[in-house]
C-alpha cells in the first residue's frame, strides 16, 4: 500500500464502522432522538419544565423501568412473562408488611429478604416452565392469579409501612439538583447487576436459548437451567420494582398494578424482539421514559386523560407496525 | 426362539399406557370430560345437596358469556395468536348498547355496537395480517385503544346513557323453568357455527393450517392476511355479543365489565386443548374448558375460601391441568 492510500483506506475503513454500528444499533438511537425531541416539545409546552419536572418523570419511571428490565431479561431469553405485576404487589406488601413499625436496621434486613424473595419467586415460575413443557404464556398466566392471591392473604387492604431509609434513597436529588436519585438507583442497578451478567458465560446462553434453542442445545448450553436462572433474574428485578413500590409510596398495595402489560409494550418498543435473542435492556429503559414523558405532555396540553390512553395505544401500534415494516423491507431485501 | 413369545408383563403395561395415550391424544374431549365429572362429584361431597338442575343452571348463565369470549380466545390461537382486546371490546359494546337503549332503542344500539366491534377488528386484523405484529402487542395495544374512546364515549353521553336494556337483561340473567337461561337462545347458534365452520368449512381449515406450519400454508396459496384480517374481524364480533351477555348477566354497563375475563377466557381455551402456539385444539374442548372452570369456580366459593385463596387454588389448578394434558398427550 503507497503512504496516500493508506490514510483513505483507514478513514474509510473507521466511517464504515460507524455505518455498521449505527445500522445495528438503529433502534436504539431512534429511541434516544425521540426522547430529545420529547424533552424538548415538553420544554416547549411547558417552559416551568424544569427539576421538579425532571424529578417527577425519575420516581414515576422507576418502577416501570425496573419491570420492563425484568421482562426484557425474559424475553431475550426467548420466553415471557405476564405475572410481573402480580409478582410486584407481592413483594410489596411483603417488605410493607415486615418493615411497619420496625428498625431502620431491620429495614435492611427485609429488603434483602426481599431481593431473594423475587428470586425464589422468578425460579418457581421458571422451573414449572421447565419441568411441565406447558407454554410460558399460560404458566405465568396462571401463576400471576397465585401470586396475586398470596399478596392480598398478605395484605388485603392498603398499608403498612416503609423504612424511611428506603424511600430516602429514592427520593430527591444527588449532588446537583438535576440528578434525581431515582435516576441513579436505576443506573446502578442495572449496571452492577445486569452488565455483569451480560457479559458471563450465563448472558451468553441467555441471548443464545432466545435466539435459537436447537442450535444453543447442540452447542452445549443447558437449555433448562438457563431458562430458570432468566425468570429467576427476573425475579430479582421484579422484587427491586416491588421495593421501588414501597419506596416511592411508603405503603403495601396488594392489587397489581398495569406493570405487566406495559413492561410488554416497553420492551418491545425497546426493541427487543418477542421472539428473543435480540436486543438489550436500556432500550426498554428509554421506551419506558417515552412512554411517562407523552402521558406528561398530555397533562400539560390538557388533553382528556381517556384520549391519552387512546394515543399511548395508537403510538405502541404504530411503532410496532413500522418496525415490523423495517423488518420486512428488510429481510426482502 | 420357538412358540409365540410371551409377552414380557412390564411390556404388556407400557403397551397399555401406550393405549391410554393414543385414546386421550386422539378424542382429547375424554379426559377433560371425566375431569368435570370428577369436579361435579367434589362439589356434591364439599356441599351435599348442591348438585342439582338449579346448581347447573347458575352455572350455565355464568358459563355461557366466557364460553363465547373463549371462542375467541381458540379462533385466535389456532392460528398461533391471541386476543387480548375482547376484554375491551366486550365492555365497549355493552356500554354502547346501554347508553343508547333509551334514546335510540335497543336494536340500534346492537347494531352501533357491532359496527364499532367490527372497526377495531378490521385494525386489529389489517396489524397482525398485512403488518405482521405480534398478536399479543397489538391486541394489547388496541385494548387500550378500545377502552380510552370507550371512556371517552362514556363522558360525552353520561347525560343520555340509561341502564341496561330490558331485553338485554332478560338474555343474561332469566331462565326458562329456572334452569335454561335464554342466553342458550344466542349461544347455541354461535356455538354451532363455530364448530361447524372449524371442522367443515376450508376456512375453518386454513385458520389451523396457518398455526400449523404457515410456510406450506401459503406455498399452497392461502391468503394469510385476508384470513387473518377476517379472523379477529369474527374475534371482535363474537366479543361484541359477549358483551351483550355478561351486560344482561350481571345487569352493569362499564367499559370495563369483562376485564376479568380475558385472562379466563384464555385459561379455558387452553384446559380444553387449543395449543397457544397453533395448529391445534377445537372449539368442544374450549366449551368443556368452561364448564370445568365455572365448576372449579364454583366448588372454591361454596368451601367457603376467601378471594384471595380461590384466586391461588384458581391459578394452581390451571397449571396443574396444563401440566397433566401436556403430559399424556406428550405434546404443548
Amino acid at each position: 500500500m503507497s503512504a496516500t492510500a493508506a490514510p483513505v483506506a483507514r478513514s474509510a475503513g473507521r466511517a464504515a464502522v460507524i455505518a455498521s454500528a449505527a445500522r445495528r444499533n438503529a433502534w436504539m438511537l431512534g429511541l434516544l432522538a425521540l426522547l430529545a425531541g420529547l424533552l424538548v416539545f415538553t420544554k416547549i409546552i411547558q417552559p416551568n419544565y424544569g427539576v421538579t419536572g425532571v424529578q417527577g418523570l425519575a420516581i414515576s419511571v422507576l418502577p416501570l423501568a425496573l419491570a420492563a428490565v425484568a421482562q426484557a431479561i425474559v424475553v431475550l431469553s426467548g420466553g415471557i412473562d405476564l405475572s410481573i405485576g402480580s409478582m410486584m404487589a407481592l413483594i410489596n406488601v411483603v417488605a410493607a408488611v415486615l418493615m411497619d413499625g420496625q428498625s431502620e436496621q431491620f429495614g435492611v434486613v427485609v429488603v434483602f429478604g426481599s431481593l431473594l424473595l423475587g428470586l425464589l419467586l422468578g425460579a418457581i415460575n421458571g422451573g414449572l416452565i421447565v419441568i411441565t413443557r406447558v407454554p410460558d404464556i399460560v404458566v405465568t398466566l396462571a401463576m400471576s392469579f397465585v401470586w396475586a392471591g398470596f399478596a392480598l392473604v398478605v395484605l388485603p387492604t392498603p398499608g403498612g409501612g416503609s423504612a424511611r431509609w428506603l424511600m430516602s434513597i429514592v427520593g430527591g436529588s444527588l449532588g446537583t439538583e438535576w440528578i434525581p436519585k431515582a435516576a441513579v438507583v436505576l443506573i446502578v442497578i442495572v449496571g452492577v447487576i445486569w452488565i455483569p451478567v451480560r457479559r458471563s458465560r450465563l448472558g451468553l446462553s441467555l441471548y443464545a436459548t432466545g435466539s435459537h434453542p436447537l442450535a444453543a442445545f447442540r452447542s452445549g448450553v443447558s437449555i433448562g437451567r438457563t431458562k430458570v436462572l432468566a425468570y429467576a433474574l427476573m425475579g430479582l428485578f421484579a422484587a427491586l420494582a416491588g421495593l421501588s413500590l414501597t419506596a416511592s409510596t411508603g405503603i403495601g398495595t396488594p392489587v397489581p398494578g398495569p406493570y405487566t402489560l406495559m413492561s410488554v409494550a416497553a420492551v418491545v418498543l425497546g426493541g427487543v424482539s418477542l421472539a428473543g435473542g435480540r436486543g438489550g435492556v436500556f432500550g426498554p429503559i428509554v421506551a419506558v421514559m417515552i412512554l411517562q414523558l407523552i402521558r406528561t405532555d398530555m397533562t400539560f396540553l390538557d388533553v382528556n386523560n381517556n384520549l391519552a390512553t387512546v394515543l399511548q395505544g395508537l403510538i405502541l401500534i404504530g411503532v410496532v407496525m413500522i418496525g415490523s415494516l423495517v423488518q420486512i423491507r428488510r429481510s426482502r431485501a | 426362539m420357538s412358540g409365540i413369545p410371551e409377552v414380557a408383563p412390564e411390556r404388556r403395561s407400557l403397551a397399555a399406557a401406550d393405549t391410554w395415550r393414543r385414546l386421550f391424544r386422539d378424542r382429547p374431549m375424554l379426559p377433560l370430560l371425566a375431569l368435570l365429572v370428577v369436579l361435579v362429584i367434589l362439589s356434591q361431597i364439599a356441599r351435599p345437596g348442591i348438585v342439582t338442575l338449579e346448581w347447573a343452571g347458575v352455572l350455565l348463565s355464568a358459563a355461557v358469556p366466557l364460553a363465547i369470549l373463549a371462542a375467541c380466545q381458540t379462533l385466535t390461537m389456532l392460528t398461533g395468536g391471541i386476543d387480548l382486546s375482547v376484554g375491551a371490546v366486550a365492555s365497549m359494546a355493552g356500554f354502547v348498547v346501554a347508553s343508547l337503549s333509551a334514546s335510540t332503542g335497543t336494536g340500534t344500539g346492537i347494531v352501533v355496537a357491532l359496527i364499532a366491534a367490527a372497526v377495531a377488528g378490521l385494525v386489529t386484523g389489517i396489524g397482525v395480517g398485512v403488518f405482521r405484529v405480534h398478536p399479543l402487542i397489538m391486541t394489547l395495544g388496541m385494548s387500550l385503544v378500545v377502552l380510552g374512546l370507550a371512556n371517552f364515549w362514556q363522558l360525552q353521553t353520561a347525560k343520555t346513557s340509561s341502564g341496561v336494556s330490558p331485553e338485554l337483561r332478560w338474555i343474561g340473567s332469566e331462565q326458562f323453568a329456572d334452569i335454561l337461561p335464554y342466553s342458550l337462545l344466542v349461544f347455541v347458534p354461535v356455538a354451532a357455527l363455530i364448530l361447524l365452520g372449524l371442522r367443515r368449512t376450508g376456512y375453518g381449515r386454513m385458520l389451523v393450517a396457518i398455526g400449523d406450519n404457515p410456510t406450506a400454508a401459503r406455498l399452497s396459496g392461502a391468503r394469510s392476511w385476508q384470513i387473518l384480517i377476517v379472523l379477529y374481524v369474527v374475534s371482535a364480533l363474537l366479543a361484541a355479543i359477549a358483551g351483550f351477555v355478561y351486560s344482561g348477566y350481571t345487569n352493569v354497563a362499564s367499559v370495563a365489565l369483562v376485564d376479568s375475563s380475558v385472562l379466563p377466557s384464555v385459561a379455558a381455551a387452553v384446559i380444553g386443548g387449543t395449543s397457544i402456539m397453533g395448529g391445534r385444539g377445537g372449539y368442544g374442548g374450549t366449551i368443556v374448558g368452561v364448564l370445568i372452570l365455572t365448576v372449579i369456580s364454583s366448588l372454591l366459593s361454596s368451601l367457603g375460601y376467601p378471594e384471595a385463596v380461590r384466586q391461588i387454588l384458581f391459578g394452581s389448578i390451571i397449571v396443574a391441568v396444563a401440566a397433566a394434558y401436556t403430559r399424556v398427550t406428550g405434546e404443548t
